[in-house]
């Protein structure tokens, strides 16, 4: 404590050791950066993408229902899990850690839910005939253009690798906050924090992925 | 962190406060789904949503991430040197938009499929 009220009052020592510069742990510190890194890892990909559409003709067919539907409804869900992760930070911040289990139990319900909705809609997609490098039959004949250009056979390439590795953070999140719901007696409220970090983040990245993937491709009419 | 702080850590923000940020979040998530069907050119949707994109985003970052409140320090050294390396990724864009007038295109329409074969 002495050292921190010394840092407050001459800031140029922050980095001559003995204080946290940044006034966060070093835990929380590394996952911050970890999650700097993971946004590029997902820009990376999400701009790939982006170069893939803007050089082929792409299709875009999803449909309101059950494409839009679900894809909505499952953003809801990560919104409201983001919330309820928040009440239980706050909880864990006032020291009432029964409260803030119960809100991350509430969490991981809504990312579980994200879960089956993204696996069902997933499942649609590969019953209608589409493989990570090959499109449906219908697809190819409806979005080929006049003058006789294919559709880009890498839409399910992207999609299911963009929305997979997303569907795979929102798992190892919900494992992540399992085990912190688990053991919350024996932690502190700095560790409860982190995984709230890391959960918003696994929501932030759906913030791009959405309307990038999905509302981007929704099906108004071929050309 | 002594055993007096690890018991009331200060975490700023009200559940009140946090519940406005969620209902704004989801009005953009509706806003964006009311535009997916709305006729526009591809590259004015591609603005606005990102646009939206990135509102949301900075919502979560600060609010829910708590950066807002968190050291200036900490802001400066994660945030603009996430922006510029985003940013630098665009530097494909050009190749990409090239590529696109590389495709082999047919001058005329196209020859039926099946009308050349014996």
């Amino acid at each position: 404590m002495s050292t921190e009220a010394r840092a407050e009052h001459f800031p140029a020592a922050d980095w001559d050791g003995g204080v946290l510069p940044y006034r966060v742990g070093h835990r929380k510190l590394g996952m911050w950066l970890f999650i700097v890194s993971d946004s590029l890892t997902f820009s990376a990909l999400l701009i790939g993408y982006s170069y893939l559409r803007a050089s082929n003709v792409w299709p875009t067919p999803f449909p309101f229902f059950p494409s839009i539907v679900f894809s909505s409804v499952m953003t809801f869900c990560l919104l409201s899990s983001s919330l309820t992760m928040v009440f239980a930070v706050s909880a864990s911040s006032r020291g009432d850690r029964a409260k803030a289990r119960k809100w991350i139990m509430g969490t991981i319900f809504f990312g579980l839910a994200f879960l089956v909705l993204h696996l069902i809609e997933w499942n649609h997609l590969i019953s209608d005939g589409l493989r990570p490098f090959s499109l449906p039959a219908e697809w190819v004949t409806r979005y080929a253009t006049p003058d006789g250009t294919l559709p880009s056979p890498l839409f399910g390439a992207t999609f299911f690798t963009i929305t997979g590795l997303h569907m795979f953070h929102v798992f190892t999140g919900a494992i992540y906050l399992a085990v912190i719901a688990t053991r919350i007696n024996k932690l502190k409220h700095e560790d409860v924090e982190i995984s709230g970090l890391y959960w918003h983040f696994v929501d932030l990245v759906w913030m791009f992925v959405f309307p990038l993937i999905y509302i981007m491709s929704v099906d108004i009419g071929a050309h | 962190m002594n055993a007096h702080a690890d018991e009331h850590e200060h975490f700023a923000g009200s559940n009140k406060l946090f519940t406005s940020i969620w209902i704004w979040l989801v009005l953009l998530t509706m806003v964006e789904i009311v535009l997916a069907y709305r006729p526009m050119a591809i590259h004015i949707m591609l603005t606005i949503l990102l646009g939206l994109s990135i509102i949301k985003a900075a919502l979560i970052v600060a609010y829910f991430m708590h950066l807002k409140f968190e050291r200036l320090s900490l802001i400066l050294t994660i945030v603009p040197m996430l922006v510029v390396c985003i940013c630098l990724l665009f530097v494909f864009f050009p190749d990409s938009f090239r590529s696109q007038d590389l495709r082999y295109k047919f001058k005329e329409t196209p020859p039926e499929p099946a009308a050349e074969s014996h």
